[in-house]
């Protein structure tokens, strides 16, 4: 394969389960030093796009290719390739944080001094050298969750692949392991991660596409997205009402568009400080007004009509 | 991080793996015996449970061997030789302990990893396959029950109830009953979906240890009886020790050697066939 050919191409992959398409003819390359992004709400087909990816689950439809390799029949050797970190974290709970990693690297076929100089290495990456020793069980989820990608960065792999990473993290857990994946970009490893937070995706990844339903609703960089898909701020207002619905049409015209949650108006617009004063000359008087600029979550809002996060 | 690995050698097609191409044999990358590797590293940490499966074929020995025995003074066996009834009794508590070591670790035990600790998950993230967690799984469950069947055959020889040389193959013999046991109860238990389903195995695994001529003779069961017991999996188990620990030895062993292997064969298939059908959905 020549430099420039993407490291992961999908062209109408698709995957069902049964009757039901949990993956519909999505097509997206990731190229070599990229962080690629799948933003999308629970049951989007994210861990199923992963799975496949990763060399564990066999497309239903379209072409998958990896490093220029066909997972149908060169699953191994990919494999070999690749770090994975699951959703849920496998750590094995019978082996202590070090063994665990050794006897990971021995799956990559890594002689026994190789593994151990690794582990070395990736505890203290993961800052579990302190807790080498220690049985999984009784480590934080953040400490496991580094500990996970640790041992699947045992075999050195050119792509990492991470499902939701941080989901179940408090802040100060996310930002170390953001901390740490950012390392591992600044060293070349590319990573594939999918996530339902749209401030990790924008941290995180140079380029994404929004998942929903099966679908690639959307692709770009997270600036270009905001760019496309919504205003460059929102006005969020708070009512002392029980159904925002009911003031929509109250607010419509001050905005480029307007969404209305159970709980609150957004206002899109280029300039929300404007669109704020229009609402108090039209008579109505908000609880709370907030302008903040556009995010993610509101190019998802925008596309598909819902929240990413419920 | 910046000590760089040599690059993993990349499996190599061997013959197993040119063969699964044609047979209906799932992928593996050859390396089962890290699977082993990684079960003695975990077993490190839970050896009791591995003493305490011995202590008890050696307590039946005893038992049955010098109490029975003292009242059932000799045995003819289905080989037409007349022996004290504990060197009748100690082949087929060999054949016994080798099939429920071997049950244990590849049902309960292979129960756990595949449903709770999601063990194989991760595994099959790497280059191994699901032939390699069959193979892996079934070889140690093999070892633990060549642990097992060494000490109990030890035993015996000290104890007095071994006479013939033939004796010495009486462990590879164990080693291939536990082989065809741990092939299929790992096949079987890829199809338990709760631990209530274990109840199962013991239903099986009891009245198999009673009626598989362990006790007695095959001669001695009703004839209608004798073609059901020689069908099952354990009767060829015990047929096979006893030949070899009494010097009965003839081609007639040759059946029960065929016996285990098809059946160890089939489960060894059928199991990574199932783990395949289970993790790589
Ligand atoms: N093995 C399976 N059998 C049947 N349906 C499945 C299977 N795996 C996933 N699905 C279905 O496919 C859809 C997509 O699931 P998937 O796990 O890929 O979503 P996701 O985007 O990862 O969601 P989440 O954010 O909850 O992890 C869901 O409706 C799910 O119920
Ligand atoms: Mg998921």
């Amino acid at each position: 394969m020549t430099s420039d050919e993407p490291l992961i191409h999908a062209s109408g992959l698709t995957k069902r389960f049964g009757d039901f398409e949990a993956v519909k003819a999505i097509d997206f390359a990731v190229q070599r030093g990229e962080a690629f992004g799948f933003l999308g709400p629970n049951g989007a087909g994210k861990t199923s796009t992963m799975r496949m990816v990763g060399c564990v689950s066999p497309a239903t439809g379209g072409e998958l290719r990896l490093f220029g390799l066909d997972p149908a029949t060169e699953g191994p050797r990919i494999r070999a390739r690749l770090g994975v970190v699951p959703q849920k974290d496998t750590l094995d709970e019978e082996l202590t944080v070090e063994e665990n990693i050794w006897v990971y690297g021995r799956y990559f076929g890594l002689s026994k001094p190789q593994v151990r100089a690794r582990a070395t290495e990736l505890l203290e990456f993961a800052q579990l050298t302190e807790r080498a020793r220690s049985k999984v069980e009784p480590l934080s989820g953040g400490m496991k969750r580094r500990l996970t990608i640790a041992r699947s960065l045992v075999n050195d792999p050119e792509v990492l692949m991470l499902d939701e990473p941080t989901t179940g993290l408090d802040p100060q857990a996310r930002h170390v392991l953001w901390d740490r994946l950012f390392r591992l970009k600044r060293q070349g490893v590319t990573l594939v991660l999918t996530t339902h937070y749209m401030d990790e995706a924008e941290q995180l990844c140079d380029r994404l596409v929004v998942m929903d339903h099966g679908e690639i609703v959307a692709e770009g960089s997270p600036r270009d997205l905001i760019r496309e898909h919504s205003t460059r701020e929102v006005l969020e207002l708070r009512f002392d009402v029980d159904d925002h619905a009911e003031l929509a049409g109250r607010v419509d015209g001050l905005g480029d568009r307007v969404e209305v949650l159970p709980d609150r108006l957004l206002i899109y617009t280029d300039d929300g400080d404007a669109a704020g004063e229009k609402v108090h000359a039209a008579g109505l008087e908000p609880l709370s007004a907030l302008v903040r600029r556009s995010t993610l979550e509101d190019v998802f809002l925008n596309l598909t009509g819902r929240t990413l996060v419920d | 991080m910046t000590i760089r690995t040599a690059a993993p050698a990349a499996p190599r097609p061997g013959v197993v793996s040119r063969l699964a191409r044609v047979l209906p044999i799932p992928a593996g990358a050859g390396m089962a015996r890290i699977l082993v590797e990684r079960n003695a590293m975990a077993f490190r940490h839970g050896w009791i449970a591995f003493v305490t499966g011995l202590a008890e074929p050696i307590l039946y020995l005893f038992s049955l061997g010098v109490g029975l025995g003292a009242l059932v003074r000799t045995v003819t066996t289905d080989g037409g030789s007349v022996v004290s009834y504990a060197e009748f009794v100690a082949p087929a508590l060999l054949a016994a302990a080798a099939m429920n070591g071997a049950v244990f670790d590849s049902t309960f035990n292979v129960f756990f990893k595949l449903k709770y600790a999601k063990l194989y998950d991760s595994v099959l993230a790497t280059p191994l396959g699901p032939r390699d967690v069959a193979v892996g799984e079934i070889s140690w469950s093999l070892l633990r029950g060549a642990f097992y069947s060494g000490a109990f055959l030890l035993v015996a020889v000290v104890a007095g109830m071994v006479h013939s040389w033939w004796a010495l193959l009486a462990l590879p013999a164990a080693n291939f009953i536990s082989f065809a046991f741990s092939a299929v109860g790992m096949f079987a238990t890829t199809f338990m979906r709760s631990w209530v389903d274990f109840d199962w195995i013991n239903l099986a695994i009891q009245p198999l240890f009673l009626f598989s001529a362990t006790f007695f003779p095959l001669a001695t069961y009703p004839s209608g009886v004798q073609w059901l017991v020689q069908v099952t999996p354990l009767y060829h188990g015990v047929a096979l020790e006893r030949g070899l620990m009494l010097g009965e030895v003839g081609t007639g062993l040759l059946v029960h050697v065929a016996y285990l292997a098809v059946l160890g064969l089939v489960g060894l298939v059928g199991a990574a066939r199932r783990v395949e059908r289970l993790l790589l959905s």
